[in-house]
This record gives C-alpha cells, sequence and structure tokens, in this order.
C-alpha cells in the first residue's frame, strides 16, 4: 500500500506544469530544453506509477523508451543550441531571426 | 498512512520543491544542481514504484550524463543571467484563463474516475525478468529505438563539424 494512483497523477501533473512553464516563459534556449527534459521525466514517472496500477511491465519498457528519446533530444538539441550560439553570439530566442526580411 | 506512503509524500515535496527552485533560478549551473537534486528524488521514486533497474539508468542517463553535457554546455558558452520572461497582462491572461480550465478539468477527471482511489501495491520487477520482457516481446522496438540514438548521434556530429568551413559564411549573416 503506498498512495492512490490519483496522488501519484496529480504530482506528476505539478511537475508537467513546471516543465511547460520552464519551456515557455524563460529567456533562454537552455532553459527551454530543461523544461522539456522535465516534461518528459514526469511522464516517465507517470508511466511507472500506472505500470505498478495496473502490474504490467509495459509502463516500465515505456519509461526506457522515453530514456533512450530524452537522450537523442538533448543531444541534437544542445548541437543546434551551440551552432546557433556561434552564428548570432546569442542564446536568447527572440534574436534568431535572420530569415525575417 | 504507511511508511511507503510517507516516504512518497516526503519524495514527492522535496521533488516539486527543488524543480521549482530550478526553473526560477537566473544563474543557469545553480539551475542544474536543484535539477540533480530533483532527478535523484525521481529515480528514489522509481525505486520505490518497483523499478530498480529504471532508478539505476535515471542517476545514469538523466542525473548523470544529461545533467553533465548540460553543464559542459553552459560552462563553454558565456551565457548571461537570464531573466524570466514577463509578458503582458494582455497576453497573459488567455493563456492562464485557459491553463486554469485544464487544470480544473484535470482535476475532475483524476477525482471523479472510480479506479483512480486504488492504491497502489508495492511489486518488484527484477532487472532480470525486466530485460527477459523487454527483449521477448519489445526486440524490435530497442532496434528501432537504437537506431533513433545513431541518427541522433551522426546529426550531432554533423552540426558540430559543419561549422568549421562555415565560419565566413556566419560572419556574412551578421553583417
Amino acid at each position: 500500500m503506498i498512495v492512490p494512483y490519483s496522488h501519484v497523477l496529480f504530482f506528476a501533473g505539478i511537475l508537467f506544469a513546471m516543465g511547460v512553464v520552464c519551456a515557455v516563459a524563460r529567456r533562454n534556449l537552455i532553459m527551454m530544453l530543461i523544461g522539456v527534459e522535465i516534461m518528459l521525466n514526469s511522464a516517465g514517472l507517470a508511466f511507472v506509477a500506472a505500470a505498478l496500477r495496473w502490474q504490467q511491465l509495459e509502463g516500465q519498457v515505456f519509461v526506457l523508451f522515453i530514456f533512450a528519446i530524452a537522450a537523442a533530444e538533448v543531444s541534437v538539441g544542445l548541437a543546434l543550441i551551440i551552432y546557433a550560439y556561434r552564428r548570432t553570439g546569442s542564446l536568447d530566442p527572440e534574436t534568431y531571426n535572420i530569415l525575417k526580411w | 498512512m504507511t511508511v511507503y506512503a510517507a516516504i512518497f509524500y516526503v519524495l514527492a515535496g522535496v521533488i516539486l520543491v527543488s524543480t521549482g527552485l530550478a526553473i526560477t533560478r537566473r544563474n543557469l549551473v545553480h539551475a542544474i544542481v536543484y535539477l540533480v537534486i530533483s532527478f535523484f528524488g525521481s529515480a528514489m521514486l522509481y525505486y520505490l514504484f518497483g523499478a530498480p533497474l529504471l532508478a539505476a539508468l535515471e542517476i545514469i542517463i538523466y542525473a548523470g550524463a544529461i545533467m553533465v553535457l548540460f553543464l559542459f554546455i553552459i560552462m563553454m558558452l558565456r551565457v548571461d543571467p537570464s531573466t524570466l520572461r514577463r509578458p503582458s497582462l494582455r497576453h497573459w491572461l488567455p493563456a492562464g484563463f485557459l491553463g486554469l480550465i485544464y487544470a480544473v478539468i484535470a482535476v475532475l477527471v483524476v477525482t471523479q474516475d472510480p479506479g483512480s482511489q486504488t492504491m497502489l501495491e508495492t511489486a518488484l520487477a527484477k532487472p532480470r525478468v525486466f530485460g527477459q520482457f523487454l527483449f521477448q516481446k519489445y526486440w524490435l522496438s530497442v532496434e528501432i529505438v537504437s537506431f533513433l540514438l545513431l541518427i541522433a548521434l551522426i546529426g550531432a556530429l554533423y552540426l558540430g563539424k559543419g561549422f568549421a568551413k562555415d565560419t565566413g559564411r556566419g560572419k556574412e549573416v551578421e553583417k
């Protein structure tokens, strides 16, 4: 007996909302990526709790894939950030407007 | 309240507080350190929910590899202390209103669902069992994900390498 499943869902939801706020409201590309990481992590927590709730291993398998996708996303995202930083010298997403005429 | 419930609530509190501190820090290095604390707490929650292999992977991949990668990048680049974006009330109000509606509906859905009150029973998926299950039923997905990681590796290499030849063009664009 740990806790009701709904408490875990609420917790994961609050964590997800924090990730959304971090990804949307921060004026920094790195913090936006971090927000995505927080969101993926909270989704993983909900999946593991669901695996325990239904006593099925599929939830845990899915979390493994979430880890792999997070790693891929971070590596490509940081490479893109470095590329953009070298071109513009800034991490503020509002300075990336060279496509504007 | 069982000891497991107490552990869950304490860990949830620690994770929420450290994540909240992380997303509001102006110094990015501090944010990363708070986030590492948050991910350690998540790893302990995975362990509590009976996934010891995932707990180890969370520490190795998230708290270890990914956060160190972020630290490298932050220390490599000259990062100005970033501010929280402060949009005007006119922009903020509709977003907050719609978000509030969604939050209320989510709370209602979760609390009204009759199955949501079932207590989680402690169980343990041993790493051996988990691995056998994974490679017996989902081996194709594992291959696809490994392919995805390879593609990400090649993409990151390409993005990092292509710039050396590109320097002139980059300066041109800045003009």
